[in-house]
């Protein structure tokens, strides 16, 4: 009685054993997936979806309802309401004035700390601290140390001579002063990126460079710069996506202002989404929003299949 | 003057160089000081000199902080959010991690692809019906939210490929051999591929730690009431009634909240720079 049921099975797995593991193995693979992919469906694929149809309807505090209206908050945006290119003009200049101070100070940075000397944990540990350190805690730091005249810096400028502005209050320096304490904060980053790519450089290459007579900037220029490319280009891409999803910084130090100087936006979505409750038309702004990452991203991947 | 020898030479550059270095690490450190420094001056000093060595140390600072609001609510906020948070993300991301790196079935290339889309959309993106959606939920206002979207969001997936990664690099034989002596699928990712992949769950224990720590526009959007703030909200609201910021207040709980996440990174620093690096390079 017992032997029986037993060579049966047996039977059945010699049959076609591979048919019950290999669906045995993907039974437990959708298991192992599923509550990253219930997930990802709840909180990611169906608020896609629903933005989408948000952008093409008319819902805000006044309709109270929604009314499909098409691409009107599309229109809207690109053509009528004025704010809208103020603000990509601005998140524009944020860009500009961030990523290539950002790539040069962390470059820079990582050149004098990929070597050994005394004091280079120090200064990694020193230039990343404000990484880890909220961006809340460093804003309020920051809008203290940066006020008109009982501010830090201008008591420091004024010692010096210097009449510095009053950095918050005026729209040209308030947005300098954002991207400045913006790249102190976030350069660590990159920083650590860059060391790791220059460490990955064999010595041998900069050693038979000097044998042959080249001079430090050519070694640079010639070797090490282009062996860097992969990893500048990575950098350049997400340190851009980064500076048009930058919000919190903003929002502390500024709140968009003065006189919308700052206002980038990241911070223009919330505005209109959650003080405005406009939520079609900023749902039309986070389409937008989506499809400049989108073709930065893309420009990225091409550029990378074209580099190797 | 007699010339300089190869070796004099080579120290002077040093100097010069970390001399140089120390210039550009005065606006990286200094903000630090000056948060310690401000929590310790009086509403009054604090605008008056601007020396870091406060004249009066004003200890009540510190104490006046936990009176003005709920703070120790919020900071125990904000610490069982970020566990909570981490431990589920850990949890989550390496079993779907260890499906995607070592099961093979049916559509899994698609999945990965799926998944790694999410990767490219910033979170302001989805943020609007995601608070349609905890608000039909019932979500407004608690900390649901905030526990969620961080597992499940792009954090989460991001975690989840770092922890594919690591696995598909380890030795397959181990675990093979684990499912010779009989343990189940579950069994072998617990007891063989978790505990070999202890640097991987440290680098996304770390950074979903301090992800969660510092989450701002989450909060913003979804807690209104002042005991269940997280620190980043409580940190912006010691202010006046006319809205006017009350900097010692502000600089001291700003110490509270910033001071301990340093002296954990100044003592982990390595294991904490080496997690960003390795994330950042597959971000």
């Amino acid at each position: 009685m017992a032997g029986k049921p037993a060579i049966r099975v047996a039977a059945r797995d010699e049959g076609a054993p591979w048919l019950t593991l290999k669906m045995r193995e993907a039974m437990e693979a959708w298991l192992f997936i599923s509550p990253t992919l219930a997930g990802f469906l709840i909180f990611f694929v169906g608020p896609l979806v629903a933005v989408v149809w948000y952008s093409l309807n008319e819902w805000n505090l006044l309709t109270q309802q929604s009314t499909y209206v098409g691409l009107a908050n599309y229109a809207d945006a690109l053509t009528v309401n004025p704010d809208f290119w103020h603000v990509v003009r601005n998140s524009v200049i944020f860009a500009i004035g961030l990523v290539p101070m950002n790539m040069a100070l962390a470059l820079a940075l990582a050149m004098a700390l990929s070597r050994r000397f005394a004091g280079v944990v120090f200064f990694r540990t020193v230039f990343f601290a404000p990484v880890v350190t909220s961006a809340v805690a460093w804003a309020i730091v920051w809008k203290f140390l940066l006020q008109g005249e009982a501010g830090f810096v201008n008591q420091m400028l004024a010692g010096i001579g210097i009449d510095g502005p009053n950095w918050l209050r005026e729209p040209d320096w308030a947005m300098a002063a954002v991207i400045v304490t913006r790249v102190i904060k976030m350069v660590g980053l990159n920083m650590i990126l860059y060391i790791a790519a220059l460490q990955a450089i064999p010595r041998d290459y900069e050693a038979a460079a000097r044998l042959e007579g080249a001079s430090s900037w050519q070694i640079f220029r010639w070797i090490v710069w282009p062996l860097l490319g992969p990893t500048t280009l990575v950098i350049m891409v997400v340190t851009t996506i980064g500076s048009f999803k930058v919000f919190d910084h903003i929002y502390l130090m500024t709140e968009g202002g003065p006189e919308n100087g700052t206002l980038v936006l990241a911070f223009y979505i919330y505005q209109q989404a959650f003080e405005f409750f406009e939520t079609g038309y900023a749902s039309a702004l986070a389409m937008i929003m989506f499809v400049i990452v989108m073709v930065l991203t893309v420009v990225q991947l091409f550029l990378r299949r074209r580099d190797t | 003057m007699g010339s300089l020898t190869q070796r004099q030479l080579r120290i002077i550059t040093q100097i010069c160089w970390t001399i140089a270095l120390a210039v550009v690490a005065i606006p990286f450190v200094f903000p630090f000081l000056w948060m310690i420094s401000g929590g310790f001056k009086s509403a009054n000093e604090i605008f008056g000199s601007p020396s870091l060595i406060p004249r009066e140390w004003q200890w009540q600072n510190f104490l006046d902080v936990f009176t003005y609001q709920p703070f120790a609510r919020q900071y125990f906020n904000s610490l069982y959010i970020a566990v909570t948070v981490t431990a589920l993300t850990l949890f989550v991301s390496s079993l779907a991690g260890y499906a995607l790196a070592r099961l093979r079935f049916a559509g899994s290339a698609l999945v990965g692809l799926f998944l790694v889309s999410a990767l490219m959309v910033p979170e302001e993106v989805t943020i609007i019906p995601n608070f349609f959606l905890m608000k039909w939920a019932g979500f407004i206002d608690s900390h649901w939210p905030l526990i969620l979207l961080p597992v499940f969001g792009p954090q989460g997936i991001m975690a989840t490929f770092l922890m594919r990664q690591y696995f598909m690099a380890l030795p397959k034989e181990l675990e093979d051999a684990g499912k010779m002596d009989g343990l189940s699928r579950f069994g072998v990712w617990w007891r063989i591929a978790l505990p070999m992949s202890r640097p991987a769950l440290a680098a996304v224990a770390i950074i979903t730690f301090l992800n969660s720590w510092n989450l701002f526009l989450e909060p913003l959007i979804f807690v209104s009431s002042l005991e269940k703030f997280t620190l980043p909200l409580a940190l912006s609201n010691f202010t006046d009634p006319y809205g006017m910021p009350l900097w010692h207040l502000q600089l001291a709980a700003t110490s509270l909240a910033v001071v301990p996440i340093l002296i954990v990174y100044l003592i982990a620093q390595r294991q904490i720079i080496e997690s960003f690096a390795l994330s950042g390079v597959k971000g």
